[in-house]
């Protein structure tokens, strides 16, 4: 059978419009059951499961046909880039808001939804979604890091667990042998992952609550230099086939202690058993022991046509459905619930090394303040590697980074 | 429409037929070249003013602006944002790292690819080969090469090849891309791409080595020249000219895009160390990433063009492109 050219140019008008009759958007209005549209984005989970229980929860929502789409990649970019057209999502998950996101009017109020259950929520993770008395997102799941350390390791060197920040300097060179190194902080020495958590084991901040740098201090300069020791004594796994955030290297035995996830527990509990042990990061000087935490949180775009809908939406999803949080935060990884009364009475939090986790995070646990901006993050982990990795003076890296920092904070401020 | 080509439209004899065919022929016929021309170009065209030209002046005109979180700016702040990004000394590193990058892997490219392409343009026998085996390794993807090296050549534990080579010879592990001093994060995207990059150049060496007459090495041979480095100085290298400008503006060009094995080797979900982050990376994450500074990210970009355009002027001025067919 020939085709003529006009044959084949029907056809495709034809086949055109049969397409454009079944496109779909995500974006119409008139889903099933009446209710709109909304589109949700997550970031792409390593855990198994995860992305079937986040669609099956947006499933059994009746009041709008949610769509879930689970985007790997540089999420937090994708997203703020989203943020600035009108094809973004109405509703997503956000590793922050950043100040900058909730200044420029791109992320919804959600205070109205926190009400009556505002002190269920742990107030760590909550305060960095909160600018100016109001509330920008909820707090899905808490991560934290820790210090885990291996007993026997330990035991055989002679060396009690670190509980301060020279203990752990002094811990981490005796353990250190020709096949196995001390501690791991991850292949850039610490540099990506520490953040600001040393500051806080000195006993100073990144940010004080009026808004000022809170590492000018030669308290900083001291505690920071105690990493470097770490990395001039060799001490460090550096180079590991996997980072900071996998447990490989502990549990393969090349290094006695990793700084790692809470995420990592059950990876290491089924390799070690009972040979482990966590920690906080060691005190410093006159400091309190640190571990930092942080939330993904549920959030609304300003841009989204229907921005009460996702409001009723996220309420039903993250702070009526209980079960479902419960769910999400332990089912499949291994995480802290948000809400202070699940996180009491999940049952795989409630013994062992994960029931010194959920201390941890409630006595010792900073969350990275709303305030320090991108900028500000960039320019202090830059310092820190230089000052590992390279030895650079302390003091003098961390001026600069005060200068950066203050300028950042006076813009923000000025807002 | 120009005058001659109207003068053609009209010396076209009408064909008989109805009014409607006219007017078909009058839009579509062989002889309308510029309605043709407005076909097939004019919706590249489009398509480069919108997505190419306008977002480049926008960006230019944005660079003037205080534009957080927004496209559309008010605040004026002149050359804030320009001097800001030069203070920067996240921008300066990764301008000054790129720069160490292709001073050093240009020339050692070049000299590497022209070595293995004068050595099988020699061989007698199992030359196909050879430059088979050479050239092999330019269909590797970057990714997948940067992380062999990454994971299993030059990791930083006691079984990666290297170190397992050092210890054989009673060598301390090497944290080959956890450690600055001395660099040798270096040996590891310089060996990486080394690999990747000769055997193509060492192919486009041979294509004009063999472009090279015999004549001028029989002369060169009755004139008394000694065959080795006096023929390579004399008549091999300066025969290669043209190739050799051509591998050193790729090599440039090549150089200044790299990305894949900064990104695999040397970049965790934290972002890059201060010592390796690609400048373009820099001004993503400035303005597209959380930073969504787009005034101090386009003025960043403005900057690195202007940077590109300079070296690449300077370069061609350097080789002389372009000044025979001025004379």
């Amino acid at each position: 059978m020939t085709i003529s050219r006009r044959g084949l140019l029907g056809t495709g008008a034809a086949l055109g419009l049969l397409t454009a009759c079944g496109s779909h958007t995500g974006r119409d209005d008139g889903g099933p059951g009446g209710g709109p549209e909304l589109s949700q984005w997550y970031h792409q989970y390593g855990e198994q499961g995860t992305e079937q229980a986040v669609k099956k929860y947006a499933a059994a929502y009746d009041k709008a046909r949610v769509t879930v789409q689970w985007r790997p990649g540089n999420y937090d970019e994708q997203t703020a880039a989203a943020l600035l057209t009108d094809s973004g999502p109405d509703v997503f998950e956000v590793n922050g808001p950043t100040l900058d996101q909730i200044q420029g009017k791109q992320i919804a109020d959600l205070t109205g939804l926190f009400e009556g259950v505002k002190d269920d929520f742990n107030p760590a993770v909550l305060a960095p979604k909160t600018y100016d008395g109001r509330i920008w997102a909820i707090p899905q799941v808490i991560d934290m890091q820790m210090l885990y350390y291996r007993k026997s390791l330990l035991a055989d060197a002679g060396v009690e667990p670190p509980r301060t920040l020279d203990e752990l300097v002094d811990a981490a060179k005796k353990l250190t042998s020709k096949k196995t190194k001390g501690l791991f902080l991850g292949n850039d020495g610490g540099a990506g992952v520490l953040g600001g958590t040393p500051l806080y084991a000195a006993g100073l901040e990144l940010v004080t609550e009026d808004g000022k740098v809170g590492f000018d201090d030669p308290a900083a300069a001291r505690a920071l230099g105690k990493i470097h020791q770490l990395y001039a004594d060799r001490s460090l796994l550096l180079g590991a086939p996997s980072d900071w955030s996998d447990p490989s290297a502990f549990v393969q035995g090349l290094t006695a202690m990793q700084w790692s996830g809470l995420w990592a527990l059950p990876t290491v509990q089924k390799a070690l058993g009972d040979d482990f042990g966590v920690l906080p990061f060691p005190k410093d000087g006159a400091g309190e022991p640190s571990v930092p935490v942080g939330a993904y949180g549920a959030a609304i775009s300003t841009r989204g046509k229907h921005q009460q809908a996702a409001k009723d939406y996220l309420k039903w999803l993250w702070i009526d459905r209980t079960e479902y949080q419960e769910d999400f935060a332990l089912s499949y990884g291994f995480h802290i619930p948000a809400r202070i009364s699940l996180a009491k009475k999940a049952g795989k939090l409630r013994k062992g090394a994960a029931a010194d986790a959920v201390r941890f995070t409630t006595d010792h646990g900073h969350a990275q303040p709303l305030r320090w901006t991108p900028a500000s993050q960039t320019a202090y982990q830059d310092a820190l590697s230089r000052i590992i990795k390279d030895g650079a003076s302390p003091d003098s890296e961390l001026k600069k980074v005060v200068r950066k920092v203050s300028a950042d904070l006076d813009r923000v401020k000025k807002k | 429409m120009s005058l001659r080509q109207e003068g053609r439209r009209q010396a076209i004899p009408r064909q008989r037929g109805s009014r409607q065919g006219g007017t078909a022929r009058k839009w579509a016929g062989v002889q309308n070249r510029t309605l043709w021309f407005w076909i097939f170009v004019g919706p590249f065209l489009l398509g480069l003013g919108v997505f190419t030209y306008i977002p480049l002046g926008w960006s230019v005109y944005l660079s003037f602006f205080d534009a957080h979180n927004t496209v559309t700016p008010s605040d004026f702040v002149g050359l804030g944002n320009y001097t800001a990004m030069l203070k920067n000394e996240a921008f300066t590193d990764s301008l000054w790292t790129f720069l160490v990058f292709s001073l050093f892997i240009v020339p050692a490219t070049y000299a590497l690819s022209l070595a293995l392409a004068l050595m099988v343009n020699r061989l007698r026998h199992a030359q196909a080969f050879f430059r088979s085996v050479f050239f092999l390794p330019a269909a590797c993807s970057y990714v997948v090469a940067a992380l062999i090296w990454k994971m299993s050549l030059f990791n930083g534990v006691r079984f990666g090849l290297a170190n397992t080579v050092l210890g054989w010879f009673g060598g301390d592990q090497i944290a080959w891309l956890s450690t600055t001093d001395p660099p040798w994060y270096w040996a590891v995207i310089v060996t990486v791409r080394l690999w990747l990059q000769a055997g193509f150049y060492m192919v486009l060496f041979l294509a004009g080595l063999q472009r090279i007459s015999p004549t001028l090495y029989e002369a060169a041979a009755v004139d008394g020249a000694r065959p080795g480095w006096q023929v390579f100085r004399h008549i091999t290298f300066p025969q290669l000219r043209a190739t050799s400008v051509a591998v050193v503006l790729l090599l440039v060009i090549n150089a200044f895009q790299a990305f894949d094995e900064f990104y695999n080797l040397l970049s965790d979900a934290r972002g890059y160390p201060p010592y390796a982050r690609p400048p373009l990376v820099y001004l993503y994450y400035t303005a597209l990433g959380q930073g969504q500074n787009l005034g101090l990210g386009s003025a960043g970009a403005v900057l690195l063009a202007l940077i590109i355009a300079v070296v690449t002027v300077g370069q061609a001025k350097w080789f002389g492109l372009g000044r025979k067919e001025a004379q």
